[in-house]
């Protein structure tokens, strides 16, 4: 890849936190990708979206609640977050559940951004 | 028997399986398993209907951790890790549907 050149990298999290590593897994390859200057997007489907509720409390399962990092990826200038509609339906989830302001789309056009991708890495 | 169910509902079918196939008693929900516990998701009506057959516990650290302790379906009972240890130790035996 040519120096200063940048690909359009999109993280896709299908899983919910806690229950296996992939959640924290990702948000830390999204700050190492952010941080080599690529165009980072995010996307949240299936039990995905639960890593976005709002009001987290780790301190009884004794582990660390990675949810403000979520607040945190504007600073590191990924600042498109999409999540799916179908999926917050399913789950009873209002986009006033979520931690951070996210774009909100249904299937059919996260299948349209998913195409214009250089690369896309799933959790 | 002590039916315990660890995975979300929404993404795996150890839920369905262990309400297809279990025999009324006790079951508890724990890990991404309590996702099953709450209101509004589309598996609520599993639950409910459960109900009839199940007592239903929720691991209520891993309630909060997810953040839905608010949420919890009427009729569902949240216990802490003593709650948890009681059960397992009122039945005769445990079954995790993985």
């Amino acid at each position: 890849m040519p120096e200063g050149a940048s690909k359009k990298f999109m993280f896709v999290n299908r899983t919910a936190p806690y229950g296996t590593v992939y959640a924290l897994e990702s948000l830390e390859v999204v700050l190492i990708t952010a941080a080599f200057d690529q165009e980072v997007c995010l996307v949240f489907v299936d039990d995905g979206v639960w890593q976005l509720k709002k009001g987290q409390q780790t301190k009884g399962i004794e582990t660390k609640n990675f949810s403000p990092t979520y607040r945190a990826l504007e600073d590191y200038d990924v600042e498109k977050l999409y999540v799916e509609r179908e999926s917050l339906d399913a789950r009873g989830l209002a986009e006033d559940d979520l931690i951070v302001a996210v774009t909100v789309l249904p299937a059919a056009e996260l299948g349209k951004l998913m195409a214009e991708q250089d690369v896309v890495l799933s959790f | 028997m002590l039916n315990i169910v660890n995975k979300s509902p929404l993404d795996r079918n150890a839920l369905d399986a262990c309400l297809r196939i279990a025999a009324p008693g006790a079951l508890l929900l724990i890990e991404d398993g309590v996702y099953a516990a709450i209101r509004g998701t589309a598996v609520e009506a599993r639950i409910t209907a459960a109900l009839a057959r199940f007592r239903v516990y929720a691991l209520l650290p891993d309630l909060e951790a997810r953040a839905v302790a608010d949420r919890v379906i009427d009729g569902v009972t949240t216990i802490g890790y003593d709650g948890f240890v009681d059960l397992v130790a009122e039945h005769d035996a445990c079954q995790s549907w993985l």
